[in-house]
């Protein structure tokens, strides 16, 4: 329960921190170290080198625009989760946070930390996919944007390479009229979930649903966008028959085998019962009337 | 007060060691320590300030729980060197000099809010951090046992706890 022998350096500049990652690939990025340490004190994770960013300028804060959300690097889940300025432009952001965790635990992990570990169940990578937001990864070469659903590999892997640091999360904003929902099934308030849905959806100018996003988590090893489940619901009513064809469309994609507390069947029930519910839910904030 | 119970093991390892300084329970605390020694055995170890309690070590069970630059974080998740030139509050802070109780102590004394007590500083250090928070609070049961979600009780069932916070939001005038 306490961690083997590691290296520890705080660099005050990224360029700094980008050549000591480069040169040592079990070197490892610590922000808030809240799923990092854990993994240590269990010597699950053993890095040779901790890079402590927190020294480092310009990765602080959070900036809104009518566009969308720019979290940086060192920000903390419990500032995203109050900012008032994010609430205004996604309020899916702040529903969805009250899941991620404890407060404990989110006044000292950050939003960009979570996204890097890539848990197949956690939310904040489900957030970013459901919304198709991106990663700013900056390494040895510049800057390069990667979309969400470029950046989830696969369990704990995205396709940040050992030499780059994710420097900045962006998240959409949700503009007024768009319908939003997220829920999760968990064995415990603030465990990671067994199964999560989050839905975002429009209403058109003939009542019916458009622009329908809908995405899990804890069915695969990333989180995924349930696409099939999209098309059929889009330019519909929300009827029950068009969710019992979205449903069904989307028991392909829990790929998660059983594992010791859950089956793969029970995560298909879960993910069914979910997304019924959170198409409804999206469905009465963007008051397209049928949905039930 | 800090005081040392004993030295840290510097001739036993081939850890890095590191000079780690932080304000402590409003003290200012410096020592060579391990880049590898987490904040809650800095503050046991090294400190002397055993009220910080420990339990599982991995960040479940938030008998650790401390105010690290004010806000309630889990000092088993956070390393000694990670907290250089912060500010750290332990239970041990809470109290008043003169030993009158602060009122989520005393809360939890008069709903009787605690039995074996380990978990409770932990539990304190939490309640204490989020009244301090200014975003508005929640004391629906519901409001409460989210906030309580992050510190296993293994006594008392929870029911007086979550009595404790709603009589300390009385006593702190935060209803």
């Amino acid at each position: 329960m306490k961690p083997s022998i590691f290296g520890y350096k705080a660099p005050r500049t990224l360029e700094e921190a980008i050549s000591i990652l480069a040169g040592d690939t079990d070197a490892v990025v610590l922000a808030g170290g809240q799923t990092l340490l854990p993994a240590m004190n269990f010597r699950a994770a053993n890095p040779s080198f901790l890079v402590d960013i927190q020294h480092i300028d310009g990765l602080r804060g959070i900036e809104v625009s009518d566009h969308g959300i720019v979290v940086k690097a060192m920000t903390r889940h419990r500032e995203f989760e109050l900012d008032a300025n994010v609430l205004g432009v996604n309020p899916l952001i702040r529903h969805v946070m009250r899941h991620v965790a404890h407060i404990p635990i989110r006044n000292r992990g950050t939003v960009v930390g979570s996204l890097c570990h890539a848990d197949p169940s956690a939310e904040m990578p489900l957030v970013l996919v459901l919304l198709g937001g991106s990663v700013v990864a900056q390494g040895p070469s510049g800057r390069r944007e990667i979309r969400a659903e470029d950046f989830f590999q696969s369990f704990l892997t995205t396709s940040r390479s050992q030499d780059e640091i994710i420097v900045e999360a962006r998240f959409p904003a949700l503009p007024p009229g768009i319908g939003w929902a997220f829920d999760e099934v968990t064995r415990r308030h603030g465990d990671y979930a067994v199964v999560g849905v989050g839905c975002v959806l429009a209403r058109d100018d003939q009542g019916r649903a458009a622009g329908v996003r809908l995405a899990a988590c804890g069915i695969a090893d990333r989180p995924v966008r349930l696409k099939a489940a999209e098309a059929i619901l889009n330019g519909t009513q929300l009827g029950k028959s068009d969710l019992d064809d979205a449903v069904a469309a989307s028991m392909s994609a829990v790929t998660q085998p059983d594992d010791m507390s859950v089956s793969a069947s029970y995560r298909r029930r879960a993910l069914g019962t979910l997304m019924r519910r959170m198409v409804a839910e999206a469905a009465q904030h963007a008051q397209i009337g049928t949905a039930k | 007060m800090t005081r040392t119970m004993r030295p840290a093991i510097t001739d036993r390892s081939a850890d890095a060691m590191v000079e780690v300084s932080m304000t402590v329970n409003g003290e200012a605390a410096s020592r060579s320590v391990s880049v590898r020694m987490l904040l809650s055995d800095f503050l046991r170890h090294e400190l002397g300030l055993t009220g910080t309690h420990v339990g599982c070590e991995h960040g479940v069970c938030g008998c650790c729980t401390v105010l690290i630059n004010g806000k309630p974080g889990r000092s088993c998740l956070t390393l000694a060197v990670q907290a250089n030139g912060y500010t750290i509050r332990t239970i041990e802070s809470v109290a008043a000099a003169d030993g009158t109780l602060h009122p989520v102590q005393q809360a939890f004394k008069e709903c009787h809010g605690l039995q074996c007590g380990y978990c409770t500083p932990g539990m304190v250090m939490n309640i204490v951090g989020r009244f301090e928070e200014p975003h508005p609070l929640d004391l629906s049961d519901d409001g409460i046992r989210d906030l309580l979600s992050g510190n296993l009780c293994r006594c008392t069932g929870y029911l007086n706890i979550i009595a404790a916070v709603r009589r300390a939001a009385e006593l702190l005038g935060r209803t």
